[in-house]
């Protein structure tokens, strides 16, 4: 059951979710005996793609083309297709992120496969072959039975954990064919969240809602954010009534995000928020009302005022950073 | 300019999801079922670039005739008619292929959904459908214009937004940002009743996926009270004990 990994690149860099897909792929191919590709597009250097080996990929294939230098889902999905006929995969992991959910669909149209989309951990079984993902927005799990020849998984990000290994992984160049139908959309312009810490891929999130009373209030959760290395983000009326930008929006109808540390100050925790986050491992909810609904899903609690916690937390971290 | 808004239905948001016995559905008692709120979204932005610059607005939904009174909704709301595909939703790749099976006898010119349905939360059908029709597809797309016959759209990347210009025709799954819901009027109501809802049968599609067992999350043990004058405890605790700092 050999295994290809699309393995994403943003500004010709990988990321962690990239590692993870990787790293997932090859235990999937070690359990079946079998080997990994990754497949590569856009201007990654040689250094950066052979240390995909430290994750578990023998053979990379990279596509280079100019006119694939920014996301085109059905020109990337081409790439993919052609690369998994090529090596003859069983098994197509992407990550469940923006851009490889832009693509995974159409792999599994061109390929007539079934797809996983958003699997939170490695298949419970191989024949049948089945998949955990989250459903109901995070309320229910489902095992996701895939009957199809090829299987593609979307893989969540941050659900899955690195591996590394010694090794470097070879490269060859690989030229997809395309077709003008490929091309039938054309970015104009990206707009990077710039500077900050992207809210989806962040390990940490500090959050906060309307319990901060207005957006002048808001220093200390960037300055807390700050210190943790987290991205910040706020509940949905936050957003609506424009104290924070729409970006940070997170649950039912916003964002949703998966970090290992979720802290929630000021908010209630409607169930249509906590949609959006109770994929987080831990949280830390700060509220003055200890019949705030957050505390039932929380793991941490202070039942307390946010404009006395904070600057107090904020010492404590600066304190643990001195010591640590 | 026509539109086709894809319309799935979904527990409601405050739903307290449960499961039944056999684990193989979801226990669907007492519950009340919705319009995906992204659908309501597209479907918003269609009857606003409708009014702007005409056309006609058609809703669909791969489903069972509980489905009917959510696509009535959608009639009220303003859709000008209503296809409903006499079929039980298994995956979004079956549900992608009916629709565009409808789609390839009517030529949209555009073609939007949710940019996920909030049950099964695949994000697929925008993207399966794009692929099907041979058009290009936005998965999750925040902003949409349309000057002649290109399309502006602005949607979300990792790490930022994008704006990109599309041809006509393309699928596009609506994000909140695209347009604000509208709910029914009276009038709206009214005539909803005489707009047609044309039920068609599926097409012949092969089975690549189910769901094969539903269980709910493991129960969250028990929140640990910090007291506000003890704040070091909650830094000491997520060091030593959660291991998340
Ligand atoms: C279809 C639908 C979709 C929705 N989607 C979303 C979504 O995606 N995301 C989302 O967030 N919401 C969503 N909502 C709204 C949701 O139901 C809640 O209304 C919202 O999450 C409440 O935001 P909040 O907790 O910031 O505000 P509130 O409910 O007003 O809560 C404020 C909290 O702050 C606490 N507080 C007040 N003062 C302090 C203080 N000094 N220190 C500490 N705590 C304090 C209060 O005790 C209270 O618990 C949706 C609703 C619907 C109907
Ligand atoms: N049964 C269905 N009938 C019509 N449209 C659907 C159906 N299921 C999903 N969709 C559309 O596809 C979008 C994405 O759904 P999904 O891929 O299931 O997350 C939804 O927001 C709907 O617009």
């Amino acid at each position: 059951m050999s295994v290809l990994v699309f393995a994403e690149n943003w500004d010709s860099k990988f990321k962690k979710s990239t590692y993870e897909a990787i790293s997932y792929g090859s235990e999937i191919a070690k359990q079946a005996g079998s080997s990994v590709t990754a497949v590569v597009i856009g201007n990654v250097s040689d250094d950066d793609m052979k240390s995909l080996g430290k994750y578990g990929a023998q053979k990379v294939l990279s596509v280079k083309n100019d006119k694939l230098n920014s996301l085109n889902p059905s020109a990337f999905a081409s790439a993919i297709v052609q690369a998994a006929q090529k090596e003859n995969v069983k098994v197509v992991v992407l990550s469940y992120t923006y851009s490889g959910k832009s693509v995974a669909g159409r792999v599994a149209v061109k390929l007539k496969a079934g797809l996983a989309a958003g699997a939170t951990a490695l298949p419970s079984s191989v024949s049948p072959f089945t998949i955990r993902k989250k459903c109901f927005s995070g309320k229910g799990l489902t095992d996701v039975a895939i009957s199809s020849d090829i299987k593609i998984i979307g893989l969540t990000p941050n659900s899955f954990h690195i591996n590394t290994t010694e090794g470097s992984a070879s490269i060859e160049s690989f030229s997809p064919s395309f077709s003008d139908a490929d091309f039938n959309s054309t970015s104009k312009e990206t707009k990077k969240t710039s500077g900050k810490i992207a809210l989806t891929e962040a390990e940490i999130v500090v959050s906060a809602g309307r319990g901060m009373k207005g957006p002048e209030n808001w220093g200390m959760i960037e300055q807390l954010a700050e210190l943790l290395g987290a991205a910040t983000a706020c509940s949905k009326p936050v957003a609506d009534v424009g104290w924070r930008p729409h970006h940070e929006h997170v649950g039912q109808t916003g964002i949703t995000i998966g970090p290992n540390l979720y802290i929630a100050i000021g908010i209630s925790g409607a169930i249509q928020h906590l949609a959006g986050v109770n994929s987080s491992k831990v949280m830390v909810v700060i509220n003055t009302d200890k019949e705030a609904p957050f505390f039932k899903a929380a793991t941490y609690g202070i039942c307390g005022d946010a404009f006395e916690v904070v600057p107090k937390l904020i010492e404590e971290v600066k304190k643990f950073k001195q010591q640590h | 300019m026509k539109f086709l808004v894809c319309i799935s239905q979904v527990p409601d948001t405050t739903t307290k999801i449960t499961f039944t016995p056999d684990k193989k559905a979801l226990n669907a008692q007492g519950v009340q079922f919705i319009i995906n709120p992204y659908d309501e979204i597209a479907l918003t932005r269609a009857l606003e670039l409708k009014e702007s610059s005409g056309g006609t607005v058609t809703v669909i939904n791969v489903g069972q005739a509980n489905t009917e009174p959510n696509l009535r909704k959608a009639l009220a709301i303003g859709a000008d008619d209503a296809i409903r595909v006499n079929a039980e939703p298994t995956d979004a790749y079956f549900v992608a292929f009916q629709i565009a099976e409808v789609a390839k006898k009517n030529t949209y010119d555009i073609i939007l959904t949710g940019k996920e349905s909030i049950d099964y939360n695949g994000g697929q059908v925008p993207t399966m459908l794009g692929e099907f029709l041979g058009v290009p597809s936005v998965s999750v797309a925040t902003k949409l214009d349309i000057i002649g016959t290109t399309a502006t759209l602005e949607r979300e990347i990792d790490g930022g937004k994008e704006i990109l210009e599309s041809k006509l025709p393309f699928v596009a799954g609506a994000q909140k940002g695209m347009a604000e819901p509208r709910i029914p009027n009276m009038r709206g109501i009214m005539t909803a009743r005489t707009k047609p809802l044309v039920v068609v049968e599926p097409s012949a599609c092969e089975l690549l996926s189910s769901s094969a067992q539903f269980d709910l999350p493991a129960a969250k043990g028990e929140c640990k009270m910090i007291d506000p004058n003890n704040v070091g405890e909650l830094v000491n605790l997520l060091h030593t004990e959660a291991k998340v700092i």
